[in-house]
């Protein structure tokens, strides 16, 4: 009897533990374990390593060449890393790629495409498969239903190339978010939009992470507009990341220390301004572009 | 009525062995030159179907020097040099151009020596014209059910590859990650394309085939911005303006001057441009509607 005894607590413990670990890799939806990435001999990612559980909205914010693509391909499959692994829903990446809805930065919309908004949202839901796209009710509803959850119900059957910087990405998002995948990647969405599309694309896609407990990872180079809606950030800076809230993240200190030189932190009405400068001297934007430190007269959200 | 349709088609003209090779042929070619040629322009390849057919006239000229039958002269050339672009790197958005660049060159430096073989050395001295302008009406009888069976393979390879393709112009990085074999999917497309110029060189010629691959897509694409739709008139307005143009060639053996028919190409490549043309009316149309109405409103 003690024997049979022991055996249940063993299976049990046993049992308690594999549960556990189940639980433990279902909890982030992706996971990018120490990552680092050599392009032609230079380390672009250096041991970037955060997580994002289901429905976090997280802002990916480095300027121009900060090697926020790269992470996003590494992520994607599209690129090899040197070093370190990414998991998505507990399982290496491979194995998950249907998991992922993906809004490249560069997309090829020529005007004369005859390719309507539905036709690309169609592309997303069996684009893949072999074979013409036979018509079907329930294709169209998908569709359509689709287009009206981002707001593109009205240009439906416009010509992709012919809708303005807004409107193709909110086609992108509904192609990207047909198949149902769990994590989405965005990578640069909001460049090139004016302020007003920025905005509506912004509270777009926080509440599709909110109401369908969707994984978001969008890359940017300005953060401002993103505040009122990131869960967490992931500042990418000289090729390392620190990750964490807003708060934890975007500091004097944390900042410093992740470009390798004194960094202020400046809180503006509600919004940041991250400043390079040596204390005394006149400071000077961060990054080639400035985009740091670009003031834009975004009004307030809500 | 009999006398206008008699004034139209001249007598005979459903009769003629060369013309009923030539309407079947000519036909099911342009057909596929239609459908693939959609792709080829959404893809941007224009310039690599351009280079495809042009190196068809190496096969062509080779294949009269040899004498065999220059249907096989231009379909193996048109596969060997997709392949060798492939190599070279025709995926990658700068080797593209390069890669079809180097291909046309050297084919076309061995088109020059056998063509002058061929006009010196052979009987054939029509080889020239026939090769760069076409043999609609000389095609052998024997010829259509190889040209047929080419046709609907590279037609099954375009139908079936309709969505990957479309994707990957797009985005080739959506469709890496949507699990389409990008690679292997442009292959099979440059392969489907060689074929269709290398038909479309026997019969309109290997330097005008480009015509009948990129001209009915791009009045297509005109039309109607859905894609199957642009597919479907693509072919239909290459079959169109191959019919006709042979309809006009036949026709013109009782134009000046008298007693000599004028090239079936010359009439097919003019259609397909004024067709393009002709679509292009109603975009001119909306832009003047368009003008008006800002006129108006003093916008």
């Amino acid at each position: 009897m003690t024997s049979l005894n022991g055996k249940a607590v063993t299976t049990g413990r046993q049992l308690a533990t594999t549960g556990q670990q189940l639980a433990g890799s279902g909890a982030d939806m992706l996971a990018v374990d120490g990552v680092s990435v050599r392009l032609a001999g230079r380390e672009v990612l250096r041991d970037i390593r955060f997580a994002i559980r289901p429905g976090e909205f997280v802002g990916l914010i480095g300027s121009n060449g900060a090697g926020k693509t790269t992470l996003l391909r590494v992520i994607l499959g599209l690129q090899q890393p040197s070093a370190g692994t990414v998991r998505i829903d507990g399982a290496d990446r491979a194995r998950h790629a249907p998991a992922i809805g993906y809004v490249p930065q560069k997309v090829l919309l020529d005007p004369d495409m005859p390719l309507r908004a539905r036709d690309l949202v169609g592309l997303g839901l069996d684009g893949h498969r072999l074979g013409i796209p036979l018509p079907s009710r329930g294709r169209r509803q998908l569709i359509d239903e689709m287009l009206r959850a981002v707001g593109a119900g009205l240009f439906g059957d416009e010509r992709v190339g012919n809708l303005s910087g807004g409107e193709q990405q909110r086609v992108l998002i509904a192609h990207a978010l047909i198949s149902r995948p769990r994590l989405l990647l965005l990578d640069e969405p909001l460049a090139n939009l004016d302020i007003r599309s920025e905005q509506e694309i912004v509270g777009l896609l926080a509440r599709i992470a909110r109401e369908q407990k969707i994984s978001v990872l969008l890359s940017a180079h300005e953060m401002n507009p993103l505040l009122p809606v990131m869960n967490r950030i992931v500042y990418l800076a000289a090729g390392r990341a620190a990750s964490g809230t807003t708060d934890e993240v975007v500091r004097t200190e944390v900042l410093s220390k992740l470009y390798g030189q004194h960094v202020d932190v400046i809180h503006v009405h509600g919004r940041i301004l991250v400043v390079a400068g040596r204390g005394d001297g006149p400071a000077e934007p961060v990054g080639e572009d400035g985009a740091h430190c670009a003031v834009q007269s975004v009004p307030d959200w809500q | 009525m009999t006398h206008l349709l008699r004034m139209i088609v001249e007598p005979g003209f459903f009769g003629n062995g060369p013309v009923r090779v030539a309407l079947v042929a000519g036909g099911v070619v342009a057909l596929v030159s239609g459908v693939v040629g959609i792709f080829t322009v959404l893809r941007g390849q224009s310039f690599a179907g351009h280079a495809l057919a042009d190196v068809g006239a190496t096969g062509g000229s080779g294949a009269f020097l040899a004498g065999i039958n220059p249907l096989w002269g231009f379909v193996g050339i048109g596969v060997v040099a997709a392949g060798v672009m492939e190599i070279i790197g025709i995926r990658r958005p700068r080797g593209r151009d390069v890669a079809t660049g180097v291909v046309l060159g050297a084919g076309l430096g061995l088109a020059a020596l056998f063509l002058y073989w061929d006009t010196t050395f052979t009987n054939t001295t029509g080889a020239t014209i026939s090769v760069l302008f076409g043999s609609m009406f000389v095609i052998s009888g024997s010829t259509v059910p190889v040209i047929v069976a080419f046709s609907l393979l590279a037609l099954a390879v375009v139908m079936l590859l309709y969505r990957p393709l479309l994707l990957s112009s797009v985005s080739t990085d959506i469709a890496t990650v949507r699990g389409v074999p990008v690679r292997i999917t442009g292959v099979l497309y440059l392969l489907a394309m060689a074929v269709a110029v290398s038909l479309a060189a026997l019969t309109i010629g290997a330097i005008l085939s480009t015509a009948l691959l990129v001209g009915p897509a791009a009045t297509a694409m005109r039309l109607t911005s859905k894609t199957g739709l642009a597919v479907l008139w693509s072919g239909l307005i290459g079959v169109a303006a191959t019919w006709l143009g042979i309809l006009l060639a036949y026709d013109s053996f009782y134009w000046p001057p008298a007693q000599h028919g004028w090239p079936v190409s010359f009439f097919v490549v003019t259609l397909v441009f004024v067709f393009y043309l002709l679509a292009q009316l109603p975009a001119i149309g909306r832009a003047g509607g368009a003008r008006a109405r800002q006129a108006r409103t003093g916008g």
